[in-house]
């Protein structure tokens, strides 16, 4: 690789790191491809949402210390995930505003943090893609990626330059599953009501596949797929971008028994 | 269903099993988000106009006591009243004082929020004077002795077969053979009976959209008009409004009333706007004789204070709950109060206390559609995230939920602690999921499983994987 | 009353911080300077066209949103032109008008059969005849003000509302009605009531289906009189 590629930390994401690895080295491919040299900081965890939302200020401004002292040496930031993206890039700064220590570093954190996608077509100007993928797919957009960061178009480009997909416009992309974090345990019945709404959506494309930015949601939507006894195969848009759609898709059976 | 904050979870649960209710919210859903849709692509200035008029409201709260004064001042150069009410009970014994001073018998009322904010109607009735509510909507859920479920279309959780049965009951002077098939023959018959009681009111009492500080008006938006009969028939007109409606000047007000009707019903202005200033003038030939502007603080003042005054930009459009899927799910009645929807979620606690509207700001999932239509461009979901900092802060959280915040942030920052015990977890889980891939129950995971399947994760996490394929290549 | 305003103003000051006398008079400054200017914010171009354009736009508008529109000469037309939308509309020719001299004195003996009565309306009246003070093109908008010869209950009482607006009344923007009416009744001195009309009265409460006819007018018509006059200035404010 040249002296001048890009450094990108991978910001994995906790979902990723531990019910779907294969996300993460599905973006590491995308980005490589995009000329980038990828490295994955042991020192992270999680971005802090879950804590930030639950309105605990201070257990968030300590993973978001830890975020930053993980991140900040690299060029970029990349996460599979426009909510983990959001994030650092939308909150940290107002986070650690008053934080004398943090608050520059945060801010200069926040400048270089993207999500994947975007950052493939926005910051490295990729337009294109050298996947194929026989069948139909159906894109979500997941809320945090659509309406903090303007994630909307990037995706949708992308996918149309899969050999052999083709993509259904799924009406209300834009309304939410209903996954929420804890909301959808906290309040299961209002969360089972909306991701009912939006698999039903779904089916009513007649799409083979489900795809998505984020994996909580994906997770949320396959459970309530699976749960009707539904065929729709439901993977993160990275794993179909890179090509790297060999895994059993998220929920699926598998062909043969696991190793662990 | 119970009218508490406080049920706001087992109302949710008897909401969303309610069929009725669903085909009702269906309106909403295709209604309002597509008209509104409509609107704002048809007027290119519209986000323009959004940003001027959140900077209005900036700039009002942050002078909102020179910008009252100022108001008053003018209101009595035109011979009205202001009287300040600082809590609710203070402002129901001043509609009341008015009102028997004049020894009203009926009242007749536009639709005002502020109004039931302050139990007014009750107190009315309780002291011998007949309120008559005039909005249509408004009347269909005083018939039920409902509260609104939606802040401006009252009714919008009934269906047409529901308003018919309840008119049959109520209208009992009416031969029973007529027809209530079309919704035109149930406006017809509401015309008709409230006409008789407009005329026969003695004081009229409408709610404010605005009230404007360089004029000493107070405008109300209608499309029925039922506000103008109100306001001009009885001998007493009384306006009752909250703190913040006040806006500087008549071009402020026609700022914001632009994004106003566009945002509430994707209409491209109200059938009515109307300007009240002061009582008749010496040579009118109609209209009341008296003005009075009720000005109730009841919590907005503390509110301006922290950080919620940006909460107090709210016109009032209702274009939030027409746009939150949670909403759409359960209704306005499941919030328990005034207020429903994201914009009910935060002035709910602002007004009656967080620990009694606890609920309200933690059902939301954050999804930011009502921001993103909101005309006054309010963070409602930074807003709700102040209220869950509130609760944390004041151990209001539930105990279990702190609990398991604290152990899982314990482990979420000691990485390599982490990395061990969340290798070991997901392995389990894997093993437990077999090749199926999936839960279908969980031991503490019954929140998630009751309605769907846990995907399984695939059994190794992204570290560990990451660690191997480093050691092999050397890097 | 003086208790309850005096609390709530030390709740207010005290959100707001107020104390420091210089900060007071910056923002006393500031209250003023903004009541005085009365700016605008961002006005619709679709607004800003010369009058005839504007005159055209105002029709479109008020049409769309259920209006009925017919221009007419002048003045001295409007008689004939009632009688017509009375016939037409299956109504008693009975008309209760606004007693303004305009109206008053035009030739209602041309059009013996309608019975003319003027004065504020009476629950029993189906037809009012009132003039305006303008017609907002932007949206179609009649804008009308009560005084001793505009009682307006004729603009909601009647079924049907006819309104006599001269092609010279029409501006663009609201913000051109509110100069209109500094310019009659000087500044900061409205009379009791200013009227912003559009279209006949509506609901939707029931399953959110239009009806026209609530507790206002079922029927809104406008007489728009095509006076030569000059109509209002090319050169109309922008934002």
């Amino acid at each position: 690789m040249s002296e001048t590629a890009p450094r990108v930390g991978l910001f994995v994401t906790c979902l990723v790191d531990l019910f779907r690895p294969s996300v993460g080295f599905a973006a590491v491919k995308l980005l490589e491809a995009a000329g980038c040299r990828v490295a994955a900081p042991r020192a992270q965890t999680c971005c802090g949402q879950p804590a930030y939302n639950a309105g605990d200020r201070h257990d968030t401004r300590t993973l978001a210390a830890q975020v930053i002292a993980a991140f900040e040496d690299f060029d970029y930031v990349v996460a599979p995930s426009g909510s983990c993206a959001a994030m650092i890039r939308e909150h940290y700064p107002a986070l650690l505003a008053d934080n004398m220590e943090l608050a520059a570093r945060a801010e200069a954190l926040a400048a270089k943090t993207y999500e994947l996608v975007s950052f493939l077509t926005d910051v490295r100007g990729m337009t294109g893609v050298e996947a194929a993928f026989e069948g139909s797919a159906a894109y979500h957009d997941a809320c945090s990626g659509l309406r903090e960061l303007g994630i909307h178009d990037q995706p949708r480009a992308l996918l149309a330059t899969v050999r052999g997909l083709s993509l259904k416009e799924l009406p209300d992309a834009d309304v939410c599953c209903g996954f929420g974090g804890t909301f959808c345990v906290k309040y299961p019945e209002i969360s089972d009501t909306m991701v009912t709404d939006k698999v039903e959506r779904v089916e009513q494309t007649g799409a083979g596949m489900l795809l998505a930015g984020d994996l909580g949601c994906l997770m949320n939507m396959a459970g309530k797929l699976q749960r009707r006894g539904s065929k729709i195969q439901i993977r993160h848009v990275a794993e179909v971008l890179a090509g790297m759609t060999d895994e059993p898709a998220i929920g699926a059976e598998s062909a043969r028994a696991k190793k662990g | 269903m119970d009218p508490s904050p406080r049920a706001f979870k087992a109302n949710a649960r008897e909401a969303v099993l309610d069929p009725q209710l669903k085909r009702a919210l269906a309106h909403v859903k295709v209604g309002f988000i597509g008209k509104r849709a409509k609107a704002v692509a048809r007027l290119p200035e519209f986000d323009a106009l959004r940003d001027a008029a959140r900077d209005i409201k900036i700039h009002t709260l942050d002078h909102l006591d020179l910008y009252l004064e100022r108001y008053e001042a003018r209101v009595t150069a035109q011979g009205g009243q202001v009287h300040w009410c600082p809590t609710a009970e203070d402002a129901r014994a001043a509609v009341l004082s008015i009102c028997q001073r004049v020894g009203a018998k009926t009242v007749t009322k536009g639709k005002s929020m502020i109004s039931e904010e302050i139990d007014l109607n009750q107190h009315l009735e309780a002291n011998g004077i007949t309120p008559v509510e005039t909005d249509l909507g408004e009347y269909i859920i005083q018939l039920r002795g409902e509260r609104p479920s939606h802040i401006i279309a009252p009714a919008v959780h009934l269906t047409k077969d529901l308003i018919e049965a309840d008119f049959r009951a109520h209208h009992r002077h009416l031969p029973p053979e007529r027809s209530l098939e079309e919704p035109r023959e149930l406006v017809e018959e509401a015309r008709g009976i409230l006409r008789e009681r407009f005329i026969a009111a003695d004081v009229g009492i409408t709610g404010a959209n605005f009230l404007v500080a360089e004029t000493g008006s107070s405008i109300i938006v209608t499309n029925e008009g039922n506000g103008d009969l109100t306001q001009a028939l009885p001998k007493v007109h009384i306006v009752i409004a909250s703190l913040e409606k006040v806006v500087p000047t008549l071009e402020d007000a026609a700022t914001i009333l632009r994004v106003l009707a566009r945002s509430a019903t994707g209409q491209e202005f109200s059938t009515y706007t109307t300007l009240s200033t002061g009582p008749k003038r010496p040579g009118d030939i109609d209209g009341p004789e008296e003005y009075h502007v009720i000005l109730l603080d009841n919590g907005r003042s503390e509110m301006l204070a922290g950080p919620f005054r940006d909460a107090l930009r709210c016109i009032r459009c209702g274009a939030c709950m027409n746009h939150c899927p949670v909403y759409h799910a359960i209704g306005g009645h499941a919030y328990g109060w005034v207020y429903p929807g994201p914009i009910g979620a935060v002035l709910t606690p602002g007004l009656i206390g967080i620990e009694e509207a606890g609920d309200l700001p933690n059902a939301s999932t954050f999804c930011g559609r009502c921001e993103a239509v909101c005309p006054v461009r309010i963070p409602l979901p930074k807003m709700m995230r102040h209220w869950r900092e509130r609760e944390f802060e004041r151990h209001l959280t539930p105990r279990a939920m702190r609990a398991g915040l604290g152990v899982w942030a314990f482990f979420a920052s000691r990485p390599e602690l982490y990395h061990r015990v969340t290798g070991w977890a997901m392995r389990l889980l894997a093993m437990l999921a077999g090749r199926k891939g999936r839960l279908r129950s969980l031991p503490l995971a019954g929140g998630w499983t009751q309605v769907r399947d846990l995907p399984a994760p695939q059994g190794r996490t992204f570290h560990a994987l990451w660690a191997a394929r480093n050691k092999r290549t050397g890097t | 009353m003086s208790a309850g305003r005096d609390a709530i103003m030390g709740g207010l000051r005290r959100a707001l911080k107020r104390g420091a006398e210089e900060s007071d008079a910056a923002a006393r400054q500031a209250v003023d300077r903004r009541l005085d200017a009365a700016t605008r914010g961002p006005v619709p171009a679709r607004a800003q066209v010369p009058p005839a354009a504007q005159v055209d736009l105002f029709e479109a508008m008020a049409v769309e949103q259920a209006a009925t529109v017919t221009r007419i000469p002048s003045l001295e037309a409007v008689p004939a032109a009632l009688a017509d939308y009375l016939k037409a509309a299956n109504l008693a020719p009975k008309v209760r008008l606004a007693p303004s001299p305009d109206l008053e004195n035009m030739p209602w003996d041309s059009q013996p059969l309608i019975e003319v009565e003027a004065g504020r309306a009476q629950g029993s009246d189906q037809v009012s005849l009132t003039g305006a003070v303008a017609g907002i093109a932007e949206t179609g908008t009649l804008m009308l003000a009560s005084g001793p010869e505009a009682p307006i209950t004729l603009n909601f009482l009647p079924d049907n509302h006819v309104v006599v607006l001269k092609a010279s009344q029409v501006v663009g923007a609201y913000e051109d009605g509110w100069d209109r009416l500094r310019e009659i009744y000087g500044r900061n001195a409205l009379p009791r009531a200013i009227n912003l009309i559009t279209g006949p009265s509506r609901t939707a409460d029931i399953e959110q289906t239009i009806q026209l006819g609530a507790h206002g007018p079922r029927r809104l018509h406008v007489l728009l009189i095509e006076d030569t006059e000059p109509g209002p200035r090319d050169d109309d404010d922008g934002p």
